[in-house]
């Protein structure tokens, strides 16, 4: 017999076209800068919650409405007006007031013996915090005390309710993400197996599953997606199946198509010759040359899932409170232009910010798996 | 040819039939009722205005008698307007959305195939890259907000136009929803026309046009063109169709009284007559324009014509 | 024949900008082309003979450019402006393609494409264009030219679409007509007409032409002058007759000897049949459907008999659409069909895929596209173990790879690029490798379905040695579809002529080629191996 170790020599190894299309697609900046943010976006959204002192639901009455700033809250005007605020409830008078280093030194009075237990509503405060009584006055009318100005920092600032609107954006961006990548495999799921199984078997089985995909897609898609969410109501996980199952019909076309045309190419007859099985035929040469196409329309599937969402949202049928997604903030937003517009441009920024770089690596993996004269 | 566009009514006929069957078993499958919703209803009213529309009634009886009615092209009383029956109030708003669709269509195929044209022209050079730019942007970024945008800048800020509204039709109340409503549309039509006009320009029978000395009108326009305009053709039908019959976002947000809002606010009230006149003029417009869009095709392309 | 250049080109280069760099395609030649003269431009793919002329003509792909002179009658081409360069182009010097099937556009009428240049360039208005197309339609014997007037491109064959193209270019008589094997697409009859035409119309109109082609017979029947083009660069020159008798550089020695020679002896008498057909009847049906009438039934293979002996070649020739690929297809049991196939004395015409998969190992298949056939995304090792992990399965990965690397050596590859992909192969190589594929099982028949066809001459007579060589060695019986009838003389000892359908003519190969006796035989071997001079004097 053969010696095995001269006959069978170290093979060198080819380049195959995933690999071609890998280098491809580093080659395209445009497609590796869009990768990384869309990367960076995701960690942000994910992690960053964690980070940021506030939490998405926390209510700030003392900030409604606040614009967006860099400095820390409160702003020297904005003392008096939390001030006045818990002393009104505090039933007493201000005599006089005034910030030393970041506590804030108040004198009141009042009508009535000033119980100390009032400081209390100090504590309570969004804007002050760690009330210490300084001095009393013997009647107990007159008392002085200081209090910590509590800094808070809102750089994407509040909303109509006092919530801080970074946290919420970002998990917004959570939601929207999950949606959009969950929706978007339940689509290629559905589409492929339906699209394959169409163009496998061919004949009298493929016209009849096309003809529902036809008179599906006839249907206004709206009307689907609202019948869906009047049947099932406001629920988040049937939210994205109701998505991917209305945009599982265009994966199922184009993976038909593909089906149907390397069912007829050579290759997949010369495997039939050599008697391979169905089994064989579809895992070594349907199913690989399949991923392309499919890889492609995925990466402009998960924008339109993304904007579908945001659309139900913003009519009211979506994503409902306290959660929330960029959809449901663009849709508050846009009653608000004029007098409180960040609450449109932040979530409206992350949202099409997204899109772009998703839609950049989209068209990045096509020229890079299916590169034509350009 | 004639035989073609029979041949196709006949199918659309059967598909209208199934879409009117399905939207009408569908929402009276939804929990609830039209008359739930309503607070402050006594049973014995709610009772009445049941008996009133026939809601007592089996379901299928119910399906045939609304047949009946369709064909005789009676939509009936809308359930929760109950001044205006859904005819009447298709009369109001469809005549409104229909302009703003029509002329947001017009601009879109226009613009769009221009610059897609020029594009094509001017493959990877700047003239290109600036078309795709944009059609990236047109197309990414959701009329949602786009609209508030719009009404921002050009409303708010520099004053230009109302923030909303439709005034009586007056033509600066329709600027902000039509180009809201076409932008998206030039974008797809853009790219659609740059990537199908490139594709023509390397086609064989353009490299004979050149080979005669044809001039670059000819090439461009009488052989180029008219091959490159099918995918557009293609996506006029169901695009048409969408946009005439009414934007729910661009009506809500410009506050628009067209027909956009009727299907959301039908759904959500189990306004089931409401319902079905929507489904029903959708699917009309749906048909009709692609049997347009089909007839088109043939007189553009003779190789389609017998079949 | 006046000997007045009018076309020069001097230090011709042409490159094209790809994602791999700057490719040169023309390496700086010189061509010239006298007044009524017929010029042939030969080489293989690859060659860069086409980029020359489409370079001369500014017709280039957008990624291309051209630097050097292409002087017309005292003008560069290369430097006219576009209006200029408009009124040479179709009017001075025309040019034809190779594709008359995609050439033409499909949504005007011929009437109207062909009025078009002639307005264009002569300026006539529309009643006398007319009357003028009309002229040239029956000048290039279109037959019906005023219904053919208002005929599509769809409507027309590919010989009828090729003649109207000659029209439209000779509509302005140009000083030079450029042919871009403008016969390559079209079948072996069709072919012969069309060269036919064209020495008739120069004789008519004194117009020169230029030839572009890789067949070295038509340049011999047909041209005065040969350029010999190889990787960009003119290697050799001169007139036919002295070219062809006394090849001076290796490349066209080369080339005229690439013919396939040699023949096959018949096998011995007492052979046992191994492969038979009785009657197999093959038809599809087309159309049909809900609403658009009765299918119309296409019988592609009309009740055919064959029988193949062991170690025999029968070779199947016909034209497109003559069947002989679904025979084959057919006897593989990879179609349905009707009537007796069997095989090894037992009955197949009826077994089904179980029933069958041990057979296929015995029964192999040989493709005509080299690069459709093997699946794009396995390595080259893959592919043609591919067929071990259904027939032997209890083969280890080892002992496949060990059978891979012994089957890619016996076809002449490298066994060590067995984990490279099909495309980083030639199309030549990639045939090996499809045959590799089919041997690796040890078969008895193979069936070859135009396995040359998509090669260069020196490289079909490499397969056809590689072949030879394997059927002597290995015992093989072959069954040769092909329609280059120069390939099937030197491979098979026996001869089946089809043509839609049905056998035309049988018989042992010499018996076939020296004496046809069916009258579509005699057309086809006529075309064929015609040597006679087209052009009546010089």
């Amino acid at each position: 017999m053969t010696e095995v170790a001269a006959a069978a020599p170290a093979a060198i190894v080819g380049r195959s076209l995933w690999g071609d299309a890998w280098a491809r697609l580093k080659a395209n900046r445009a497609a590796m800068v869009s990768l990384c943010y869309l990367i960076l976006m995701a960690i942000v959204c994910i992690a960053g919650p964690w980070f940021v002192p506030h939490n998405y639901t926390t209510i700030y009455s003392d900030y409604v409405r606040t614009p967006p700033s860099f400095s820390a809250y409160p702003k020297a005007e904005m003392v008096q007006g939390a001030l006045d605020d818990v002393l009104k409830r505090m039933r007493v008078d201000l005599k006089d007031w005034k910030l030393e280093d970041s506590r804030a030194l108040v004198t009141v009075t009042a009508t009535r013996p000033i119980d100390e237990r009032y400081l209390r509503y100090i504590d309570r405060s969004d804007t002050f915090d760690d009330a210490k009584v300084e001095a009393k006055s013997a009647d107990g009318l007159e008392m002085t005390f200081s209090a910590a100005v509590r800094q808070q920092y809102f750089f994407f600032g509040t909303d109509n309710v006092g919530r801080d609107l970074l946290s919420r954006t970002l998990m917004a961006g959570r939601i929207s993400l999950s949606i959009g990548l969950l929706a978007g495999v339940v689509a290629v799921v559905i589409g492929v197996l339906y699209g394959s199984t169409a163009g496998f078997l061919g004949g009298k089985v493929d016209e009849v599953m096309m003809r529902v995909v036809d008179v599906l897609y006839s249907l206004p898609f709206i009307f689907f997606v609202i019948m869906l969410v009047v049947f099932f109501g406001r629920n988040f996980v049937l939210m994205f199946l109701a998505v991917g199952a209305v945009l599982w019909l265009d994966m199922a076309r184009i993976v038909r198509g593909q089906a149907l045309s390397i069912r007829r190419q050579e290759y997949v007859q010369a495997a039939e010759a050599l008697g391979i099985g169905a089994r064989g035929i579809l895992s070594r040469h349907v199913i690989p040359n399949l991923l392309g196409p499919v890889v492609i329309y995925m990466t402009l599937l998960v924008p339109q899932v993304i904007i579908l969402e945001s659309f139900l949202s913003f009519l009211g049928l979506g994503v409902q409170e306290p959660m929330t997604s960029w959809g449901v903030l663009i849709s508050t937003g846009a009653k608000n232009i004029g007098t409180a517009n960040w609450l449109l441009l932040f979530p409206a920024f992350f949202l099409v910010s997204t899109l772009f770089a998703l839609n950049f690596v989209g068209d990045g993996l096509r020229d890079a798996l299916d590169p034509k004269d350009r | 040819m004639l035989l073609y566009v029979f041949r196709r009514l006949l199918t659309a006929i059967p598909t209208l039939f199934v879409i009117v069957t399905l939207a009408f078993f569908l929402i009276r499958v939804a929990p609830g009722g039209p008359f739930n919703q309503e607070r402050g209803l006594s049973p014995e009213i709610k009772a009445n205005l049941e008996a009133q529309f026939g809601l007592n009634d089996p379901l299928w009886v119910q399906y045939l008698h609304y047949l009946k009615n369709l064909a005789h092209g009676d939509f009936g009383p809308s359930y929760n307007l109950p001044d205006f029956t859904v005819g009447e109030l298709f009369a109001k708003g469809l005549p409104i959305s229909i302009q703003l669709g029509a002329s947001a269509l017009v601009l879109a195929l226009l613009l769009g195939s221009l610059l897609g044209t020029v594009a094509a022209l001017n493959q990877n050079k700047a003239g290109d890259y600036s078309v795709i730019a944009l059609a990236t942007a047109g197309s990414t970024i959701p009329t949602f907000v786009i609209a508030p945008i719009i009404q921002l800048v050009f409303g708010l800020t520099w004053k230009m136009l109302p923030i909303g509204g439709w005034g009586d039709g007056a033509f600066v109340n329709k600027i902000g929803p039509v180009i809201t409503l076409a932008l998206p549309q030039i974008a797809i039509v853009a790219r659609l026309m740059r990537g199908s006009m490139i594709e023509s320009l390397h086609s064989h029978h353009i490299r004979t046009a050149r080979a005669l000395g044809l001039s670059d009108w000819s090439v461009v326009v009488k052989h180029a063109l008219r091959g490159a305009v099918l995918p557009i053709v293609s996506f006029t039908g169901p695009a048409a169709a969408a946009l005439l019959t009414g934007s729910i976002i661009v009506e809500t947000i410009f506050a628009i009284p067209g027909v956009g809002r009727y299907f959301v606010d039908a759904a959500l009230n189990r306004d089931y007559t409401l319902v079905m006149g929507t489904v029903v003029v959708i699917a009309i417009f749906t048909i009709v324009f692609n049997l347009i869009v089909d007839i088109m095709y043939a007189v553009v392309d003779p190789r389609v014509r017998y079949d | 024949m006046s000997d007045a250049t009018i076309l020069d080109v001097r230090d011709l280069r042409v490159r094209f900008r790809t994602l791999d760099g700057t490719v040169e395609a023309v390496k700086g030649i010189n061509i010239h082309v006298g007044a009524g003269e017929t010029v042939a431009v030969v080489g293989e793919s690859g060659s860069g003979k086409s980029q020359t002329m489409m370079a001369a003509m500014r017709l280039l792909a957008s990624n291309g450019e051209a630097s050097g002179t292409v002087d017309y009658r005292g003008r560069n081409l290369l430097e006219l402006g576009k209006s200029d360069l408009n009124k040479v182009r179709g009017s001075k010097i025309s040019m034809i393609f190779q594709e008359p099937m995609t050439s033409l556009d499909p949504l005007y009428t011929i009437g109207n494409q062909l009025v078009e240049p002639i307005r264009r360039h002569r300026g006539l208005g529309a009643a006398e264009a007319r009357r003028e197309a009309l002229r040239l339609l029956r000048l290039v014997r279109i037959p019906d030219p005023e219904r053919r007037m208002k005929s599509y491109p769809y409507e027309m064959s590919g010989g009828q679409r090729q003649r109207v193209m000659i029209a439209m270019a000779l509509a302005n008589d140009p000083d030079i007509l450029i042919a871009d094997e403008p016969t390559t697409a079209l079948d072996v009859t069709i072919q012969g007409e069309i060269l036919t035409l064209l020495a008739e119309l120069q004789q008519k109109l004194g117009m020169a032409i230029v030839f572009i082609t890789h067949d070295l017979g038509i340049v011999r029947r047909f041209a005065d002058r040969v350029y010999v083009m190889r990787s960009g660069e003119v290697v050799e020159q001169g007139e036919t007759e002295a070219l062809f008798s006394a090849p001076k550089h290796d490349y066209t020695r080369m080339l005229l000897a690439a013919e396939p020679t040699g023949s096959k002896d018949p096998p011995p008498s007492n052979a046992p049949v191994l492969l038979e057909g009785r009657n197999v009847e093959v038809t599809f049906r087309i159309g049909g459907g809900f609403l658009a009438g009765e299918p119309m039934l296409l019988r592609a293979v009309d009740r055919i008999s064959i029988r193949l002996k062991r170690r025999q070649t029968i070779g199947i020739v016909g034209e497109s659409g003559s069947g002989k690929s679904t025979l084959g297809r057919a006897l593989l049991r990879l179609l349905p069909s009707d009537g007796v196939i069997r095989f090894d004395d037992k009955d197949i015409s009826h077994a089904d895929r179980q029933a069958m998969r041990p057979l296929r190992r015995e029964l192999q298949l040989v493709f005509q596209d080299p690069f459709g056939s093997l699946s794009p995304r396995m390595t080259v090792g893959q592919v043609v173990t591919e067929g071990l992990l259904v027939h032997e399965p209890e083969l280890s990965g080892r002992q496949r790879d060990q059978r891979a690397v012994e089957a890619l050596r016996e076809v002449g590859i490298d066994p060590n690029a067995r984990n490279r992909y099909p495309h980083e192969f030639s199309g030549g190589q990639r045939q090996r490798i499809a045959i590799a594929r089919a041997m690796i099982l040890k078969p008895k028949v193979v069936v070859l379905d135009e396995p040359t066809s998509a090669l260069d001459r020196s490289v079909q007579k490499q397969i056809v040695d590689l072949l030879r060589q394997l059927q002597a060695e290995h015992d093989l019986s072959y069954l040769f579809i092909s329609h280059d009838l120069s390939v099937v003389r030197a491979m098979a000892d026996y001869i089946i002529v089809m043509r839609q359908g049905k056998i035309v003519e049988e018989g042992p190969t010499e018996a076939i080629f020296d004496h046809p006796q069916d009258a579509y035989t005699q057309i086809l071997m006529a075309a064929a191996i015609d040597s006679t001079r087209i052009r009546a004097s010089a």
